[in-house]
């Protein structure tokens, strides 16, 4: 599988139809399956090349992942969710300055009144808000997104996706957004990636998508 | 009228079930007096026999614990073929019969058998002693924690156990700090089913340690060996083991309810969440 996913501003959209490799790939570069040949470079840095033996381990990669469900730890509170990939590197930032800065990074999400609530008190929204604070709240290379909006209800859809969108924007790091919802791709991403079957089958902007579709999937996809 | 009929029959058929198990106790229970309890909690077996099997079954179950927590998580996120063998003998136990393990047991560690002449030489004879007494409770109850705690355990979002990952955590702090704590509950119902059953061993630990008061006789051995001597006093054994057992099940039945409302202690001065999107 090649995979160059060039999107020099903004967020990149990943679509194609179900099993087409899509949650494989985030998974790939996030270090949680074992690549078999090839190259996993992020911004400029070498995650894995198999002719060099290079494969970091997924504790080390620091790439922040949200998967589809948010993956929320239940039995930690929101605050504790967030200081949880603080608290594993120890360093020399004491437990009140590591309470600070994830108490920060939830402020700037809206978070702020949900810091000793645990995830099952938690709306949709909300939930994607803390998964979103505790994956940048490392500082990743990356930001891996999985169907950030798939669990939410119809009517919460909508929002979400707006406050997403400027959240995206302000990154400073590359972020993969998975979706199958030409509108999440229209609010959230610049550039989109088309997987089919494990290949990329087109690339480009939603525009030059709609343009010319290369194969049949993404004509369904860009007037659905 | 018909479901009416068959609703009869039905309740019926279960009512004559659940009097099957109700009316020993019962029995046993009334078979007591207050005189007879002090003749029993008196009787120089008592405390001896209740002390090896509390020392034994509490060593027991913390081995199992220590060893089977590691295996039940492999079993649960592994899909090879080796685990679903494994698994297959981990549960072997629980459709052997005691005495069939207490003479496995017997071959394995006896004087003749494939470990007892190297451990004999080494002054670690095993059968007849406290020792036989640990190992028989660890491999009859074994199966009932593993079980259960690799239930547990594949019912852990596999995605949670990779945000974990990513966000830093070894394969041990993953494990230790997301995988154990969501599987607690269980892990513990586990851990209450495999110590009531090592409790309760009884076969194996006969054919394996024997019956020597003070050495190795626990418990239900103390019950046989009563018996043959005074029945009020195997009553009064009886009802203790009982009493212990029923202690274990209330707790377990309860211990749902008291978790939740430990796990949403932050939360119990809050109103519910009210969605926001």
């Amino acid at each position: 599988m090649y995979v160059e996913l060039r999107g020099t501003s903004g967020p990149v959209a990943v679509v194609g139809p179900n099993g087409s490799g899509k949650t494989t790939l985030l998974r790939l570069i996030a270090g949680a399956l074992p690549a078999r040949s090839g190259e996993i470079v992020v911004a400029g840095d070498t995650l894995y090349a198999s002719d060099s033996s290079i494969d970091w381990p997924i504790e080390r990669r620091r790439v922040g992942y949200v998967p589809q469900g948010f993956g929320l730890f239940p039995h930690l509170t929101v605050v504790d969710n967030v200081c949880f990939g603080l608290d594993g590197h120890g360093g020399a930032e004491t437990r009140a300055a590591r309470r600070a800065r994830a108490g920060r990074i939830l402020a700037a999400l809206g978070c702020q009144d949900l810091t000793h609530r645990r995830p099952g008190h938690l709306s949709g929204g909300e939930k994607q808000r803390v998964a979103l604070a505790r994956a940048l709240v490392i500082e990743p290379r990356m930001l891996l997104l999985d169907e950030p909006l798939a669990a939410l209800d119809v009517s919460a859809r909508r929002s979400v996706r707006a406050v997403l969108a400027a959240r995206l924007r302000e990154l400073d790091c590359p972020s993969i957004v998975v979706t199958h919802d030409v509108r999440d791709v229209d609010a959230l991403a610049a550039h989109v990636c088309v997987l089919e079957q494990g290949r990329v089958t087109q690339q480009g902007s939603l525009q030059e998508l709609r343009a010319a579709p290369a194969t049949e999937f993404v004509a369904e996809f860009v007037q659905a | 009228m018909r479901t009416t009929g068959s609703r009869t029959l039905a309740f019926s058929l279960g009512a004559v079930l659940v009097l099957l198990l109700v009316l020993p106790l019962v029995s046993l229970a009334l078979a007591a007096s207050p005189a007879d309890v002090r003749v029993g909690l008196e009787s120089p077996l008592f405390l001896p026999a209740l002390a090896l099997s509390v020392r034994t079954t509490l060593l027991s179950l913390g081995i199992i614990v220590l060893t089977g927590t590691p295996l039940a998580w492999w079993l649960a996120t592994s899909e090879s073929r080796t685990a679903r063998v494994v698994e297959l003998i981990v549960d072997l136990p629980i459709v052997i019969p005691p005495a069939v393990i207490g003479v496995a047991l017997l071959q394995t560690f006896g004087r003749q058998g494939l470990l007892g002449g190297p451990l004999d030489r080494l002054g670690l004879g095993i059968p007849f002693t406290e020792r036989a007494v640990l190992l028989a409770q660890i491999v009859v109850s074994a199966p009932f924690f593993v079980q259960a705690a690799a239930n547990a355990f594949r019912k852990v979002d596999p995605d949670v156990v990779i945000v974990a990952r990513t966000l830093g955590a070894s394969p041990a702090r993953a494990f230790l700090r997301v995988a154990i704590p969501i599987a607690r509950p269980g892990l513990v119902v586990g851990a209450s089913l495999a110590w009531a059953r090592a409790l309760g061993e009884f076969g194996a630990t006969l054919l394996f340690a024997g019956n020597l008061p003070g050495r190795t006789q626990t418990m239900p051995l103390a019950i046989l060996s009563a018996l043959e001597s005074d029945v009020r006093v195997a009553i009064v054994f009886s009802l203790v083991l009982a009493a212990l057992g029923t202690v274990l099940l209330i707790g377990l039945r309860l211990a749902p309810s008291v978790w939740a409302s430990f796990a949403g202690r932050p939360d119990s001065r809050l109103r519910p969440a009210t969605p926001r999107g």
